[in-house]
C-alpha cells in the first residue's frame, strides 16, 4: 500500500465515521431531514459522476431511474409485501439491479449515437418513464399517486434509518468510484472520455466498459429512489421523475468537480443546505426556480471545472512556488487522471 | 378509414408548427453545435407575449407574429452574447446543453412569477370556426397556423439559399474553419443565427398560444418533443427536422385515434428509439466525422 492510498483510505474512514455519528449527535428532526436530502443528492451526484463524469457522455435521464427505483419499491410493497422497519432496505440492491437490467437495452441503443444525441435520447427517456407512471394506472395509480405503508420507526428518531440508508448508498457509490479509478475499467473510461475512436481503434472494449459504468449508475440511482419513496411514503409521477432533482445532481457534480472522487459529494454538501434554505425563504416554486437557475448559470459560466480541481490547482502551484522559490520557472499543465 | 384520414390531416397541420420550432433548434445546432434546451421555454415565452398583446391591446395573435418575432430575435442575440458565446473548449457543446437548461428554468420561473401557473389560451373571434371539406373537419386556427409556419419556413429557406448571409451560414455549417479562412465572420454568423433560431421559436409560440392551452411548465413537454424531432431528423438538418415533425404529428394523431390519446406522445418516443437502432445518425444526419 502506498502512502497516497493509505491517506485516501484514512480520509474515507474519517468521513464515514463523522457521517455515521452525525444523526446521533444532532438529533432534531429538521437537521437530520436536511442530512437525508444532502446524502440523497450526494449519492445521486456521485452516481451521475460515475458514468457521465468519467466517460464524458452526459446523461440527462438519471431522474428516470430514480423514479423507476421509487416505483419499483412502491409496487413491490403493494403486490409482494417486503415487510416493514428495516426490511425494505435489504430489498433495495435487488430492486436497483432489476432497474439496471431493464435499462440495458435502451442504453445499448443510445450509446451507439453521438454524445449530443445520447444526451437527448436519455432526456426523452425521462419523459417516457414519467408518461408510463401516468398511464400504467393499474400499477402506479397514475396521477393519484402511490401510497406506501408507513414505516414503523420510533417517532423521535424517525429520520435516522433513512439517513443511514442514504449514507450506506453514498459510501458504496464512493467505494465503487474509488475502485474504478484505480482499475483497468477506470483507465478505459478515461480513454473513452479523451478519445473514444482512438481507444476503440486500439482494441479497447469501449462498449462493455460504458455499459458497466452505466449499469452501476442506474443501480445506485434506483436504490436512492427506493429509499426516497419509503421515506416520503407517497409518490406520484411529477415528484418521482422530476427533472429538477436530476439537474440538481448535475449542478452539484459540476460545482464540486467532474471526474473527481469527492467533488459531487462536496457539491451536494454546499448546495443542498443552501437549497433548503432558499425553499423555506422563497417558497417552493416561482422565485426558487429563478434563484436556482441563477446559481446554475454562475457555476457553469464562472467555475466550469468545479471547486476541487480549482483548489488542487491553487495548492499545486503554491507548493511549486515554495519549492522552487526564486529559481527556475514553473512548468504547468501536467496530465492527471 | 374516415377517422384515419382525419387523423392524417390533423397530424400534418400540427406537424407544420412543430417543424417551425424544430427548424430553429436544428439550425443553431448545425452552426455552433449547441443544443438550445430553452427552445421550448422560448416558445412558451413568445406565447405569453402574444397572449398579453391580444388580451391587453387586442392585437390578433397571428398578426402579433410580426411584433413578437423581432423582439425575440433581439432576446436571442442577447442570450447568445451573454450565456452561450463564453463557452469554449472541447466540452462547450455539453456545457451549452446545461446552460440553456438553466436558462429554460429561469424563463419558467420568471413566467410563473409574472403570470402564475394557470393555463392560458388566446381566443380570437374565429377560434371555434371549423370548415368541412369533403366531410373532413379543418379548424381555421390550425390551418392558419400551418400556413403561417409554411410561409415562415419558406422565408427561412430563401434566406439560407438566396442571400449572402445565408451563404455564410451554410459555409459555416459545412466547414467552420474554411469559412473563417474565406472571410466569414464566424462570431457574427453564430450570434445572428442564434437570434434567427429563437425568432423561429417566437413565431411558432404565437401560433402555439392559439391552438394549445399553455402554462409556464408546458416547456417540458415541448422540449422533449422538439429534441426527439431534431434527433430523428438528424441533428443539423432542417429538411430532416421538417420531415420528422410532420411524421411525429401524424404518428401521434394516428395513435390517438386508433389506440388512445394517453399513449400518443409516448408512441413517438418509441418510434425514435426504434429508429435509432437502424440509423443512429437520424434520417438525414451525417455520420460522425472524426477530426
Amino acid at each position: 500500500m502506498t502512502r497516497a492510498t493509505g491517506f485516501g483510505l484514512a480520509r474515507g474512514a474519517a468521513f464515514a465515521g463523522a457521517a455515521v455519528a452525525f444523526p446521533f449527535v444532532f438529533t432534531p428532526a429538521w437537521i437530520v431531514n436536511i442530512g437525508v436530502l444532502t446524502l440523497m443528492y450526494a449519492a445521486l451526484a456521485t452516481a451521475w459522476n460515475l458514468f457521465s463524469g468519467y466517460t464524458g457522455y452526459i446523461t440527462l435521464g438519471q431522474a428516470a431511474f430514480f423514479g423507476l427505483g421509487a416505483y419499483t419499491l412502491g409496487i413491490t410493497f403493494e403486490h409482494v409485501g417486503i415487510g416493514s422497519g428495516y426490511n425494505p432496505f435489504y430489498a433495495l440492491p435487488l430492486v436497483g439491479a432489476g432497474v439496471a437490467l431493464a435499462s440495458l437495452p435502451v442504453a445499448w441503443i443510445a450509446l451507439r449515437t453521438r454524445q449530443m444525441t445520447f444526451a437527448i435520447v436519455t432526456l426523452t427517456l425521462l419523459f417516457i418513464v414519467q408518461q408510463l407512471a401516468f398511464n400504467l394506472h393499474s400499477l402506479t395509480k397514475g396521477s393519484t399517486g402511490l401510497m406506501l405503508p408507513t414505516p414503523r420507526f420510533p417517532i423521535d428518531s424517525y429520520d435516522r434509518p433513512f439517513y443511514l440508508a442514504m449514507l450506506a448508498i453514498l459510501l458504496v457509490a464512493l467505494g465503487l468510484c474509488w475502485l474504478i479509478m484505480r482499475s483497468k475499467l477506470g483507465l478505459t473510461l478515461l480513454a473513452i472520455r479523451e478519445d473514444e475512436e482512438k481507444a476503440r481503434g486500439l482494441g479497447i472494449r469501449v462498449t462493455s466498459a460504458k455499459l458497466v459504468a452505466w449499469s452501476l449508475m442506474v443501480w445506485l440511482s434506483a436504490m436512492v429512489g427506493g429509499v426516497w419513496a419509503y421515506y416520503l411514503t407517497f409518490i406520484y409521477p411529477e415528484s418521482s421523475v422530476d427533472p429538477l432533482v436530476m439537474i440538481g445532481a448535475v449542478l452539484m457534480t459540476f460545482l464540486g468537480g467532474r471526474g473527481t472522487l469527492w467533488g459531487p459529494a462536496v457539491g451536494a454538501l454546499v448546495l443542498v443546505p443552501a437549497q433548503q434554505y432558499m425553499i423555506t425563504r422563497l417558497g417552493a416554486s416561482e422565485f426558487y426556480l429563478v434563484g436556482y437557475s441563477a446559481v446554475f448559470m454562475v457555476v457553469l459560466l464562472l467555475l466550469p471545472r468545479g471547486i476541487l480541481p480549482s483548489l488542487r490547482d491553487a495548492l499545486d502551484s503554491w507548493r511549486e512556488r515554495r519549492r522552487t522559490h526564486g529559481s527556475k520557472p514553473v512548468v504547468h499543465g501536467e496530465v492527471r487522471a | 378509414m374516415h377517422e384515419v384520414v382525419q387523423a392524417l390531416i390533423l397530424g400534418i397541420l400540427v406537424g407544420g408548427i412543430y417543424a417551425l420550432m424544430a427548424s430553429g433548434l436544428t439550425l443553431v445546432f448545425g452552426i455552433m453545435k449547441v443544443i438550445n434546451v430553452a427552445q421550448g421555454a422560448l416558445v412558451i415565452l413568445a406565447a405569453y407575449l402574444s397572449y398579453a398583446l391580444w388580451s391587453h391591446l387586442g392585437v390578433d395573435p397571428f398578426l402579433s407574429i410580426v411584433i413578437v418575432t423581432p423582439v425575440m430575435f433581439v432576446l436571442g442575440v442577447a442570450v447568445q452574447l451573454v450565456f452561450v458565446r463564453s463557452l469554449r473548449g472541447p466540452e462547450a457543446s455539453e456545457l451549452s446543453l446545461l446552460v440553456t437548461w438553466a436558462l429554460a428554468l429561469g424563463i419558467e420561473g420568471i413566467l410563473s412569477v409574472a403570470f402564475k401557473t394557470t393555463f392560458r389560451l388566446s381566443l380570437p373571434s374565429y377560434a371555434d370556426t371549423t370548415w368541412t371539406v369533403l366531410g373532413y373537419q379543418i379548424a381555421e386556427v390550425r390551418l392558419l397556423g400551418f400556413v403561417a409556419s409554411g410561409v415562415l419556413l419558406a422565408l427561412l429557406s430563401l434566406l439560407l439559399t438566396r442571400t449572402r448571409f445565408g451563404r455564410a451560414v451554410r459555409a459555416t455549417v459545412q466547414n467552420p474553419t474554411a469559412a473563417t479562412l474565406l472571410g466569414v465572420d464566424a462570431n457574427r454568423v453564430q450570434t445572428l443565427s442564434f437570434g434567427l433560431g429563437v425568432s423561429m421559436a417566437a413565431a411558432a409560440g404565437a401560433v402555439y398560444g392559439v391552438i394549445y392551452p399553455f402554462n409556464p411548465g408546458s416547456h417540458y413537454d415541448l422540449i422533449s418533443r422538439l429534441l426527439s424531432i431534431v434527433v430523428l431528423g438528424g441533428l443539423g438538418s432542417i429538411g430532416g427536422a421538417v420531415f420528422a415533425a410532420v411524421g411525429m404529428g401524424v404518428v401521434e394523431s394516428l395513435v390517438a385515434v386508433e389506440i388512445s390519446p394517453i399513449w400518443s406522445s409516448f408512441s413517438f418516443f418509441v418510434v425514435l428509439i426504434a429508429f435509432l437502432i437502424v440509423r443512429p445518425q437520424g434520417i438525414f444526419g451525417l455520420r460522425e466525422r472524426v477530426l
